[in-house]
């Protein structure tokens, strides 16, 4: 298994966060993983991207040209990174932030009202989480259970009585794709 | 839990630091190497006692490593092209005072103040001297997260052994991105200095002057000699590479650090194609693995060489293969990361079509 992803968005929708956490998740199933952000002024509010690529080989380059899937916060990011989409691939998009929407035929496209049901669970904060439930609901590269361990990981003890909040966001993102 | 661990860079270096016993740190901040000196100020001192000292400027921390380094103790600095630019007095004078160090370039685009993202545009510098004088440093390039803690110790343990400043040269996405790592485990400072040191005058010795100062000409020709013989020595003894399917490779990729696997995933997507490509990575960069290259171009119809900046690490590879084989180069600068597709592409192009 490889799979090779893009988180990409506005610098503060946590698209580095998602990756980061599939990418300590890999580690406590001792995959391979190697985590790429774009750093420089994307990190002070532009747009940001991280290159996730999760394997049970060791990964040659963290650097690639194509993915596996797309996940996309913003317009920019579906123009952008359209057409780099394997085909075969998956783009899984914020559909209550994108207007012009993917038009592929060739790649199977997941619409997901991220953001409309950040406000439902009363925190815009935890799109990320919605998405990467989705994320994990298309590709089941890693088990739930790493996920949450990853969350302990990745969150300081001090922000820890919100690990319910985004366990209920992440399992609601799985439940988007599902329907 | 397996002791493997997701870990930038950038942090990966200060924690290999630290496990290295390094008496003491000397630096200046810098995009995109901050973490190193964030991550040492939280964790060093309350672990291992090592000083860290964020000093007034690069030209500062330099000579704080020379001063510590001629007490006998494993100090190391970082810093970014810029930096590393204001540090070359201090590198020529610890070359020729015959002082090990450590030096790691995260290196950015340039000339002048360039931008913050990652190039490999300081290989002449790093490779070629850097400062005034005929002197060189050892120059390891790391390509993983795992190679940026490895080449830490194998950094101090080259520099100790001949006495010679080394340099890692890695570039600014290797300092950002994360990776799995395995550390080695924590080794203790040093409590015992070389005979060469200077920790006061022995009772029953001469005083040890460490100097990079010799007028009469006749005895800096010797030391000049000296450096020489010890340069040699090294290049004998010292050149690491690694070569990836090039038993039956008609083409060479070639390429340093991050370079080097991108064009690794190149030639895989080249392989699919049907083309027979091998990979070869130089691990040191000085000393520079001639001989290889020299081989491989008796058997291989051309030698592609990719770097983050306008062909530097070319001019050696040209060097080596004494016009046995084509060499082209495809770079690209100003913080561009070439991507897999644009280097076959580019390959396609120069050698196919």
């Amino acid at each position: 298994m490889t799979q090779e992803a893009i988180f990409s968005g506005f610098g503060g929708q946590g698209v580095l966060t998602m990756g980061m956490l599939l990418g300590y998740a890999g580690i406590i199933e001792d995959k391979e993983v190697t985590w790429m952000p774009s750093y420089g002024p994307e990190m002070r509010g532009g747009t940001a991207n991280c290159i996730t690529i999760i394997s049970d080989t060791s990964i040659s380059s963290p650097i690639i040209s194509t993915f596996d899937t797309l996940m996309a916060l913003n317009q920019p990011s579906v123009d952008k990174f359209e057409e780099k989409v394997k085909k075969g691939g998956n783009i899984i998009y914020d559909s209550t932030n994108i207007i012009n929407v993917p038009t592929r035929k060739d790649i199977n496209i997941y619409a997901v009202p991220g953001s409309e049901t950040a406000v439902r669970l009363k925190n815009s904060k935890v799109l990320n989480m919605i998405m990467l439930g989705s994320f994990l609901k298309v590709n089941p590269i890693l088990k739930l259970e790493s996920i949450w361990k990853a969350l302990e990981q990745v969150l300081p003890e001090r922000y820890h009585h919100l690990i319910p909040l985004n366990q209920e966001a992440f399992n609601t993102g799985m439940e988007l794709i599902a329907k | 839990m397996s002791k493997k661990k997701l870990m930038k860079g950038n942090e990966a270096l200060a924690e290999a630091m630290i496990r290295a016993g390094c008496d003491a740190y000397f630096g200046y901040p810098i995009t995109p190497q901050s973490e190193v000196i964030e991550y040492l100020s939280r964790e060093a001192t309350n672990r291992t006692g090592m000083v860290v000292l964020q000093a007034e400027s690069e030209v500062a921390a330099i000579n704080m490593i020379y001063g510590s380094a001629a007490c006998g103790r494993r100090v190391m600095t970082t810093s970014s092209s810029p930096g590393i630019s204001l540090m070359q007095e201090g590198l020529s004078y610890i070359a020729a005072a015959e002082l090990p160090c450590l030096v790691a370039n995260i290196n950015r685009g340039g000339p002048g103040l360039g931008t913050i993202q990652p190039s490999q545009g300081d290989y002449f510098q790093a490779t070629k001297g850097g400062g005034h004088g005929d002197y060189h440093l050892i120059v390891l390039a790391p390509s993983s997260v795992q190679e940026m803690v490895d080449y830490v110790l194998l950094g101090f343990e080259l520099s100790e052994k001949y006495r010679c400043p080394t340099m890692l040269l890695t570039d600014g996405a290797i300092g950002q991105m994360m990776e799995k790592v395995e550390l080695f485990e924590q080794m203790p400072r040093k409590t015992e200095f070389p005979d060469w040191a200077t920790t006061g005058k022995p009772k029953d010795s001469d005083r040890r002057i460490i100097t990079s100062l010799f007028i009469q000409p006749e005895k800096m020709e010797q030391i000049n000699l000296g450096l020489q013989r010890k340069y040699r020595e090294i290049e004998k003894n010292e050149v690491r590479y690694q070569t990836i399917d090039t038993d039956d490779a008609d083409y060479i990729f070639t390429g340093f650090g991050l370079g080097a696997r991108i064009c690794t995933k190149a030639m895989e997507l080249g392989r699919a194609k049907g083309y027979k490509i091998g990979v070869i990575r130089p691990q040191t960069l000085y000393p520079f693995p001639y001989d290889l290259y020299f081989e491989h171009s008796k058997k291989v119809k051309g030698i592609f060489d990719v770097e983050m900046n306008a062909g530097q690490m070319v001019e050696d590879v040209r060097l080596a293969v004494l016009g046995n084989t084509r060499v082209e180069f495809y770079g690209r600068m100003g913080g561009i990361i070439p991507t897999p597709d644009e280097i076959l592409e580019n390959f396609e192009k120069m050698f196919l079509q």
